[in-house]
Order: structure tokens, then sequence, then C-alpha cells
């Protein structure tokens, strides 16, 4: 699915390098309201760089991205942040803080108090029990950390969601557990998502169209049925072909 | 036993003085070592500097750092007027600051470097400014760690402030040091306590805060602060002058100082008493360094104060001839009025000079008499002087006219150098002519026929700001030419003895009682 309508994030010509190491080269992209695309590639491909580039954790030092139709750079970091969801691997979740009060963050930098009603209805997005809300970070499982790092992005009422390998440090079946419900978020709140993983299964799953870095290139953008159907060039197949030789294999074993 | 409580509780004023000035400090440190930390965070070589710097302060030994705050503030009348006090609270407030500076400082900068990335990425990617970040995430995490930091600078500060008594701060250092010159070990004992009491209260309670910090308990820091903070205020509310109070008379303050000995101590009392007598209020600043106590009268820190002309010949005027008494006299006189406005009141009536000090044992195995005869045998004994004398020109001066050259020199505190010589630790010691122990101990006080050392007339110096006071003059005549040598030692020995010893104030009354005041 190419993006049909106007160009909600656009990146043109964009790139960064630290002094001699180009970790993103000449990257242009339109990514369009609703869709959620999965950065899929090795590690050390750019993939998590060109995710930062959006909400400037990373300073591209040449071309542009548009949020829309605004150069991100164009004003101070901190309000445009404040206006994407940013989940990561490491969820970072202020130890100091209880659950409602790390959740409440983002509206209160802007001076604004969140509710509790809303802090509950967050935790129920999120598959929570409200009640969980006062406790401490400390006194919850790695999963519902995570949960609880999505619901903080949500807080901010934004519509643009960035994931950095957001289940990584997960088990398999919190994982799995996690990324449909994120999905299932991501449609019912009309967000555009994107996501960074080295997981080709999880990005075939999840994501409507699935990007493939290579040494700071994009080398393909396919949709996640034509990647199944051969296309997207080596790299991509290559990538692949790790969940599809996985489910033959399983499949071959109920035989 | 039960004079040591007394002692101890008879240290309320002086542990009031202790407790404010490190608060000062320590609230001065913390001041300026938060913001530089978090100046440091955002850059490697502020860190580098302000760490390197606050390092090589700690480096300096807190005596010296003290004293050093003397010319520097001296210097800076320059900028700040005459009015800047160069003694007293303010160097003491301002060197303790610094020592205080490092643990807080270190303990800060390692909390914000080590600070777990991932938060800082989360606080980054969630849209705070710099200033949200530092006030809700990095302030709160590093707190536990800062206040260890003050915790540690608390506890140095109130050990390191005992020294401030020797720049004319009164603390809890004031009974270590007069009891450590006369030997009156339950005076020390009873500084050593309350300073170390006083340390361990502050240790538990900052650990209170310290805890609260880092267990997220908010009713433990607000306590700890409180109870810190009642302190403080208790304190300072015991110095306060109270309206009745009969302390004030309408006349200005007048300011007694006295250098680190016996004489000086029990002198500057019974000039106490007789400016009392005539209605001035009088301060007391003890066990000052000789040359800090000239400065200070120079700078008028200090309004009345004995000294010594050989003293003041050699280390203030910078002369190395022996022109006589008279005429060293009376050119002290007209140096020190050109000098400074310093009014040379007139000669007490003995002399504390220094002489080379021999057992009569060791004098009789020589065959000793004068300094001329020791030249020969000086390679087989071991000279003691007090810190200051290997250093002084008389000692130069003696040493090059005779030609001596010992096989050791070592150095004493002024009380143990007695002590040393007469358990034969030294052969020779730089003594104090007034001194009581040379009667009293047999010693022999060498010779010297080629008039190497110069006259130690005592004079009463009063500063420029006193100079024209005739009330003053008045009473401070009385005692001019009023007390020989040997009524002197009497009154040394009183305090110097092991056995029986007497107060300062107490050899003083007797002091005056003996010559008729």
């Amino acid at each position: 699915m190419a993006s049909q309508g106007p160009a909600f994030l656009r990146f043109e010509a964009l790139g960064k390098s630290w002094g001699d190491i180009q970790a993103v080269r000449d990257v242009t992209l339109d990514i369009a309201k609703g869709e959620f695309v999965a950065l899929v590639g090795a590690s050390g491909s750019g993939k998590s760089t060109l995710l930062k580039c959006i909400n400037r954790l990373v300073e591209a030092t040449s071309g542009r991205v548009l949020l829309d139709g605004e150069d991100v750079l164009a004003g101070p970091a901190a309000p445009l942040r404040r206006r994407i969801g940013y989940v990561f691997q490491g969820i970072g979740l202020f130890p100091h803080m209880s659950v409602g009060d790390n959740i409440a963050l983002t509206p209160k930098l802007e001076k604004q108090r969140l509710s509790d009603e809303r802090i509950s209805e967050l935790l129920t997005l999120v598959e929570l029990d409200p009640a969980l809300a006062s406790r401490l970070p400390a006194e919850l499982s790695g999963g519902q950390r995570q949960r609880v790092g999505v619901a903080r992005a949500l807080a901010g009422d934004s519509h643009l969601l960035l994931m950095d390998e957001p289940f990584g440090a997960l088990d398999p079946i919190t994982r799995g557990q996690l990324g449909d419900r994120v999905r299932a978020l991501h449609d019912e709140l009309d967000l555009t998502t994107v996501m960074v993983t080295h997981d080709m299964a999880e990005a075939l799953l999840l994501a409507s169209r699935v990007l493939v870095m290579d040494a700071g290139r994009i080398v393909a953008d396919e949709t996640p049925a034509d990647l199944l159907s051969g296309k997207g060039g080596e790299i991509a197949q290559a990538l692949v072909a790790v969940p599809r030789d996985q489910a033959r294999k399983l499949a071959g074993l109920t035989r | 036993m039960n004079s040591l409580f007394d002692a101890v509780m008879g240290l309320g004023p002086q542990l009031a003085e202790h407790v404010l000035l490190c608060a000062a400090a320590v609230a001065l440190g913390i001041a300026v070592a938060l913001p530089l930390a978090v100046w440091a965070s955002r850059s490697a070589t502020v860190a580098r500097v302000a760490l390197g710097f606050a390092s090589l302060v700690q480096t300096i030994p807190a005596l010296a750092l003290l004293a050093l705050f003397f010319p520097i503030l001296l210097a800076a009348r320059a900028i700040f007027g005459e009015g800047l006090p160069t003694l007293g609270f303010l160097p003491a407030w301002l060197a303790l600051a610094l020592y205080a500076l490092l643990p807080i400082l270190r303990n800060a900068v390692t909390a914000l470097a080590n600070m777990d990335e991932e938060l800082i990425e989360a606080a980054d990617g969630l849209g705070m400014t710099g200033w949200q970040k530092l006030r809700l995430v990095q302030a709160p995490l590093a707190a536990p760690y800062v206040m260890a930091g003050i915790r540690t600078a608390s506890v140095w500060t109130i050990g390191a402030a005992t020294l401030a008594t020797t720049i004319g701060q009164r603390s809890l250092g004031d009974p270590i040091f007069a009891g450590l010159q006369t030997q009156n070990w339950v005076l020390v004992l009873a500084g050593c306590i309350a300073s170390a009491g006083l340390a361990l209260i502050a240790d538990a309670l900052f650990g209170l805060v310290e805890r609260g910090f880092a267990t997220r308990r908010p009713a433990f820091v607000i306590s700890g602060a409180l109870l810190a903070l009642a302190g403080i205020a208790a304190a300072a509310v015991s110095l306060m002058d109270w309206p009745g109070d009969e302390r004030d008379n309408g006349r200005e303050t007048v300011v007694i100082g006295a250098k680190s000995f016996s004489e000086q101590f029990i002198l500057a009392r019974a000039i106490g008493a007789l400016l009392e007598r005539e209605g001035f209020s009088v301060e007391y600043r003890d066990s000052l360094g000789s040359a800090v106590a000239h400065n200070a009268v120079e700078s008028a820190e200090v309004n009345v104060l004995v000294d010594y002309t050989g003293t003041i010949w050699t280390n203030e005027i910078g002369r190395t001839g022996n022109p006589g008494r008279e005429e060293m006299y009376d050119a002290i006189v007209d140096w020190e009025a050109a000098n400074a406005g310093v009014q040379v009141l007139g000669r007490l009536g003995f002399e504390n000079a220094y002489g080379l000090a021999v057992t009569r044992g060791t004098a009789d195995r020589y065959g000793l008499s004068s300094i001329a005869d020791l030249a020969g045998v000086a390679s087989q004994l071991v000279i003691g002087g007090d810190p200051e004398w290997f250093e002084r020109p008389e000692w130069i001066g003696v040493r090059d006219a005779y030609g001596l050259r010992f096989g050791e020199q070592r150095t004493y505190s002024p009380t143990f150098m007695y002590n040393a010589l007469i358990s034969g630790e030294a052969d020779v010691i730089s003594a104090y002519t007034s001194d009581g122990r040379i009667a009293v101990e047999d010693l022999v006080v060498l010779e010297d026929p080629r008039g190497a050392l110069p006259s130690y007339d005592a004079i009463v110096l009063v500063s420029g700001n006193f100079a024209d006071d005739p009330q003053l003059a008045e009473a401070l005549q009385q005692l001019v030419g009023a007390i020989d040598v040997e009524t002197m030692r009497q009154a040394n020995y009183a305090v110097d003895r092991q056995e029986d010893k007497w107060p300062a104030d107490r050899a003083a009354r007797w002091l005056l009682d003996e010559i008729g005041l």
C-alpha cells in the first residue's frame, strides 16, 4: 500500500553522519496518516537513527523531516516531542513516581493535570488494572511496565506513535499480546505508527507497510503481502526467509 | 570527671558559634557546588576543572587554608573598602565553605554522570525541557547521593572548624587550643568531646534525610531537616543580644588579641580586666599566629595587643642588626605610627626574649655558659624549637653569628618544648626568658656575648582607631613599667605547671593584685 493521502510525515533526502560513519543516507519517503510502518533491518542498518530523526533525539545532518508539512527542526525540540508518543525498549519509567504520575507526565509538562478517570482509561486501554496507578514501577513485571510505557506515550493525545524495539526485552507471550494490543489501539485511535524492529515476523504481522533498511538506505518498501509473495529484493527476502522457514518447520512438526 | 563535665557544660557560646559557622559554611558549599555540578554534567571540561580545583583545595591543610584567607581578604580591601573584616567569621566561613565543596560536588557530579541513560532518553523523548528534566528527574534521583556528600561535608567541616580559633573566630577549638597551650587536658578533652558529639549528631540527622531520599519517605527527610534547622535556630537565638542585656553600654567593644602562649593569655585578661573597670566592653581573640596578630592590629581587627620589640624589629620591619635596646624601641614607635597609625603605648617592664636554654646537667657536662661554647659541641646535640623558630631571622642570625651546626633539629609546640628538654629528647631549646619553667626546672639560659639576639621588651600596641582614646590610654598606662620579669614568670608558671593549674584569668587577677592594681 503506497501513500494515498497527503503526506503526514515526509523525509526529504535525509542524511545523518557521525564523523566518517554515515548512519542514514539520502532517505526520501512519505508516510500517510493512519499507516502502521515497520522499519526492519539488521543491527547498524540505521533504522533507529532514522526513527529518532523524527522526534529529534537525533538531529539530521542533511535533508529534512516534515511533520504535517512543518520542518521538525523549525521550533524548539521539547514541544515537538510532547506531540509525539515515544515507546522504546528501555521503557524508562521513572522509579520515583507512581505509575499514575508516570502516565500523567506529558500533560504535566504542559501544565495540564490528567484526571484520575483518564489515567484509569489509559490503563484499561493497555489492559492493565486501574488500581495499579498508585503502585511504583518497581512493583510491576516487565510486560506490565511496557504497557504503562505505551499508556504514557498515548497520554499526550498524540496522533503519531514512534516505537523503537518496543517489545525487544519482553518474553514471547507478552510480546505477542502487547503487539496485538498496540495494533488494535492504532486502529481504534486513528494513529500513525512507526515501529523499529529487527524481527521480520513481528513486522509482517503488525504493520501495513514494511521498510527494509540496509547500510543507511531504504532497500525495500512493500506491504507484508507483497514481501511474502517474493517482492522487495534480495536483502528483504533474506529477512523474510527466516520466519518463513520457521513456519514451514513448525508446520512439518504437526503433520 | 566532674571538672570535665563542667568544662563541657561551659562551652555553650562556643558550641553555638561553632554550629552557626559550620551551618553557614556547608550552606555556602551547597550553594556553589550544586549549580557547578549541573554545569559540570553538561560539559566535561567544567567537570574536570571544578573537580580538580576542589581536590586541590582539599590537599591544602585546613590550618593553612584558614590562615591564607587573611592576606586574601586584606588584598580584597582594595575592592570592598576598609570595612571588610579580615579575621573572625568571614575568613573562617569562606575557607570552610571551600573545604565543604569537594564531597558535595563530587557526589553530585558522580550521581548526575551515572544516571540511568534510559531515564534520560525517556525524559527527552517525553519532551522535557532541560530545566524540567533537572527538576523532575535528575534532582530527585541524585538527591540521596548529594545528601551523602552533604553529610560527609558537614562532618569534615565540624572537625575543621575547630581550627577557626587560630584566625580569631570563636569555636569549639577555643578550649582545645587554650588547653594545648597550658597543658590543661580537661579543656582539650572537653573541646574534642563537644565537637565529636556535634559531628555525630549532624551525621545522624543528615543520615536520616539521606535515607528518606533513598527510600522515598518524605517523613524522614522532613524530620531530619527540621531537627537540623531547629538546632541551628537554637544556636542563633542563644547568641542574640536581648533587650535589657546589661552588655551594651554605648561604648565600642575593644578587641584584645593574644598569641598562642600562656603569657599572652594572661596579659590579655589583665588588660581586659582594667578596661572593663573603666566601662569598656571587651572581647578576646586568642591563639592568633604571631604575624596574624600583628597584622590584625594594623587592620584594627584587634585593638590592643602585647607584642615584643625584637619580634617587630625582625619580622615586621625586616631589620637584621641589633642597634641596642633604647634605639630599637624608639625606632619601633616611629615605624608603627608611620606604618598603620598603630600607637605604642609603652613597655610593660619585662623582656620575653628568645634564649638558647639547656638543662643544668647538659651545661655541666659540656661546660656551657654562653652560646659561643655551643659551637664546638653542637654537632653532637639536638636543638628543639617552636614551629616558628627555625624560620625566624633570630635563629638565622644567632646560627650564623656563632657558626652553630646542630646534629638534628626538631619542632615542638611551645608547651612540649620544655618537656622535650627535660626528658632529653632535645638538648638545647629556643626558650622564652619570661617562662616560669626556667627557674623551676633550673634551666640555664646561655649568654649571648655577640648580641645576636635582639631585645624583646613587651610593649602594648593600640590600633589606629583607638590611638586617640584618652580613657583607654589612661587605663592601660597603669601597666606600663609595672611588671617585672619575676612576677611575669610566676604568673606564667601558675598556668603552665602540671599540678594545680590556674586558668589564665585567675593568673591575670593574681598579677594585677601583685602589682597593686
